[in-house]
């Protein structure tokens, strides 16, 4: 039972800060909804639909950061074959989906009034079309191979190749014309956006990565119990 | 009060990009948190099941 150390190490502390994780999350994103929704003002130029960015920003980002999970909890079973490693590199590919699909349904809202199109193939929204590709690609691959040691291997190598998308996505605006805009918050110099749109959308993005961290480890939780009810079914079947 | 209700709902003209936004973005948070809690409570309760010594 070695192999279940660490996983029960996992079990013991994830379930001591899931509740406070759910609290902080809850608390977080009812400020950012009322900053983003009652306090703000319109914009001079985007009015209302700046809104639209309190949600579509926070769930680009967390695609992103649950892409950079997916392909560093990777990069750690493929060099040290821990168990939890593949686990976690699993359990974060549908969040990240879900997440990337959000960016891309509510970019799209915000692209039709203001760029007047749902979709452009610029390199920003075709790249972050791809990563949405990637992570269903990475869960049919883990469906398709039976055995879970070799599916997590081709898995991780998916995940690391594909790591390169991440790359081309956050520099697409700096490498090519694109219609979306550049970089405004993280760049030399300060963000370009003024600070009352700024407050609700760090709300918001801090309630975002606590709750994909929260779903995250009961996702990491649901697998170990459900290969522990493998181990106890095979072992039942042996004796 | 109804006055301001209409004006915050108008969305200055922009109602049907910004409220799909948010339900969208809500829906699938929402989606997201409820299958990632009953599959834990699922796997949870076939888990206690074996180690009790029944079969699942």
């Amino acid at each position: 039972m070695f192999e279940f150390a660490n996983p029960q190490r996992f079990m013991d502390a994830s379930g001591k800060v899931l509740p406070w994780l759910a609290l902080a999350a809850a608390g977080f994103l009812a400020a950012g909804l009322y900053l983003g929704l009652f306090v703000v003002p319109p914009d001079y130029q985007q009015g209302d639909t700046v809104r639209i960015m309190f949600v579509h920003v926070p769930a680009a980002w967390i695609a992103m950061m649950a892409y950079g999970s997916m392909a560093l909890s990777s990069a750690v079973g493929l060099v040290y074959r821990h168990p939890l490693a593949d686990v976690a590199a699993k359990s974060a590919a549908p969040l990240g989906a879900l997440f990337t699909a959000l960016a891309l349904i509510t970019g799209s809202l915000w692209g039709r009034p203001m760029w007047g199109a749902y979709w452009v193939w610029d390199a920003r929204l075709t790249s972050f079309l791809v990563l949405f590709f990637l992570y269903l690609g990475y869960i049919a691959l883990w469906n398709a191979i039976e055995d879970e040691v070799r599916a997590g291997r081709a898995a991780a190598v998916l995940a690391l190749v594909g790591a390169v998308d991440v790359v081309i996505v956050k520099f697409s605006v700096d490498w090519w014309n694109t219609l979306h805009q550049g970089e405004s918050i993280f760049r030399a110099g300060g963000p370009l956006i003024a600070p009352v749109f700024l407050w609700p959308l760090f709300l918001m993005a801090a309630g975002y990565t606590l709750l994909f961290l929260l779903l995250w480890i009961v996702r990491i939780r649901t697998e170990i119990v459900s290969r522990r009810c493998h181990t106890l079914l095979a072992r039942a079947s042996r004796s | 009060m109804t006055g301001s209700m209409t004006h915050f709902f108008a969305m200055g003209g922009y109602a049907a990009f910004v409220w799909p936004a948010y339900g969208v973005s809500l829906g699938g948070i929402a989606l997201a948190v409820a299958l990632t809690l009953g599959d834990y409570a699922r796997a949870k309760r076939r888990l206690d099941k074996l180690e009790r010594g029944g079969e699942a």
